[in-house]
């Protein structure tokens, strides 16, 4: 039963996460361009029966500019997070060949995570002329750190294990022992990785374009709706950012709930 | 012939393990090796395996330096089967991971054509250590470091290893050297007998 029950609720969260991933993604076709129409005659309603959660400035729905925003967030959350494992996952590899590479990595690792994480993504994005892509580049390249040093450490421990000893010692090459003993044990620790990572990257991706340093004004991503929102909040619009901001943290709590049944069950 | 030359090794530069230590192990020889805990049989072991690197001294195989690469001639058999194979792969894949063992073979070690598809977390300690000192039997393998293989075993399991590794190694040529505690299993298997103490090798 005690080995059962992570696994269940693993399962259990997997779905529903799911299912808010899926009517997310559906919801986009449903909306078609709902989220820029603007109507001149219902600017900045309070939420109500007409306007679910309130229009903003331009007299734009917010429920669909929020689902939008969400919608966005998720594809570069996505995007950023499995480039930033792939990353991690690359550079322990590496680190396994010679002392010299893994200190190097190791160096890599200690300079990145001693670095301010919104200094650097700041950097990145403006160096890279800000949009889309910038901005998962950008997430992807300061993500990977802390992960990289746990898919290190674990390889490291592995290297040592009698098995993967006999292995080398029966013939078998570097090559065949990364992919056959050391890389299968470590995907699920990959898996727990880019999902714990993803959180992470959606918020560092809103802070940055509530900055102004990440994605076009133009687009309706969260960061956009609160940047804006804050000009707001003096005139008491206060849907504005709590509906946006309410958004993105159910998101971030329902993938970090995901990621730390997913560990313990795996 | 394999040979250790004066080998010296130590963890720590305070604490010499081993000091000066030599030993010859011929073709088709059976060499028993005993000493108390921590004495440093295992690292013995580990280094004429070359799984360790001595500080001084050398291991040498027909005058030739330990190869560094395709299969050991010198392979190294641990006390625990169930550290020694990959917790992820079957029976079958784990057993032919460097040769694939004739179905006689298979036989005379007692390992079971039904155990191929299971996982090795389903098999006894002793079966598992015979699915590993099978796999260790490679044709380029000439000499074996059996470090206390059959401590877990019960006594019938333990003869019938010894019985099948010893009709292997004298149609082989194999030399053995076998590390345990047990004095009577090394009276019984090994005509020549080492005892390891204060990092010294002594005639036993």
């Amino acid at each position: 039963m005690r080995q059962t029950q992570p696994r269940l609720r693993a399962a259990f969260s997997l779905g529903v996460t799911a299912l808010l991933v899926i009517g997310l993604i559906a919801s986009q076709w449903l909306l078609g361009d709902s989220p820029q129409q603007m109507q001149f005659n219902a600017r900045l309603a309070p939420p109500g029966v007409d306007h679910w959660l309130g229009t903003d400035a331009l007299g734009r729905e917010l429920w669909a500019r929020t689902l939008a925003g969400l919608a966005l967030s998720f594809w570069v959350g996505c995007l950023a997070a499995l480039l930033s494992t792939l990353i991690a996952l690359s550079l322990a590899a590496i680190a396994t060949l010679s002392a010299r590479l893994d200190a190097l990595v190791s160096l890599l690792i200690d300079t990145l995570l001693s670095v301010p994480h919104l200094i650097l993504l700041m950097l990145i994005a403006f160096a890279l002329g800000g949009g889309t892509q910038a901005v998962i580049i950008a997430v992807a390249v300061t993500h990977w750190p802390s992960l990289a040093r746990v898919l290190r450490a674990e390889l490291w421990q592995l290297r040592q294990a009698p098995y993967v000893r006999i292995s080398r010692a029966l013939g078998k090459s570097r090559w065949f022992v990364l992919h056959g003993h050391l890389l299968p044990h470590l995907i699920p620790h990959c898996l727990v990785g880019a999902l714990l990572l993803f959180p992470h990257a959606i918020l560092h991706e809103a802070a940055l374009t509530f900055l102004g340093f990440g994605l076009s004004p133009s687009q309706p991503a969260i960061g956009v709706l609160l940047a804006d929102a804050m000009r707001y909040l003096s005139g008491g619009y206060w849907w504005l950012g709590v509906f946006p901001g309410l958004g993105l943290l159910l998101m971030v709590l329902g993938f970090k709930r995901l990621s730390s049944h997913l560990r313990r069950a795996l | 012939m394999l040979k250790a030359r004066q080998l010296s090794f130590h963890f720590s530069p305070s604490l010499p393990l081993l000091q000066d230590v030599s030993l010859t192990l011929r073709a088709g020889q059976w060499l028993g090796l005993s000493g108390d805990s921590g004495a440093g049989k295992s690292t013995l072991g580990k280094l004429l395996a070359g799984y360790l690197a001595p500080q001084t001294g050398d291991v040498i195989l027909d005058g030739e330096a330990l190869p560094t690469c395709g299969v050991q001639p010198v392979q190294w058999l641990p006390q625990s089967p169930e550290l020694a194979v990959n917790p992820r792969w079957r029976v079958g894949k784990i057993l032919r991971e460097a040769w694939t063992p004739s179905d006689a073979q298979c036989q005379a070690f007692g390992v079971q054509p039904s155990w191929i598809s299971r996982f090795p977390q389903s098999l006894s300690g002793g079966e598992l250590q015979r699915v590993c000192v099978l796999r260790a039997l490679a044709p380029e393998v000439r000499f074996l470091v059996a470090d206390e293989i059959s401590t877990m075993l019960d006594p019938i399991t333990q003869l019938e290893l010894w019985q099948a590794l010893k009709r292997e190694a004298e149609q082989r040529q194999l030399g053995v050297l076998v590390i345990s505690h047990d004095s009577a299993l090394l009276e019984r298997l090994c005509p020549q007998r080492l005892h390891l103490s204060e990092g010294q090798l002594k005639p036993w």
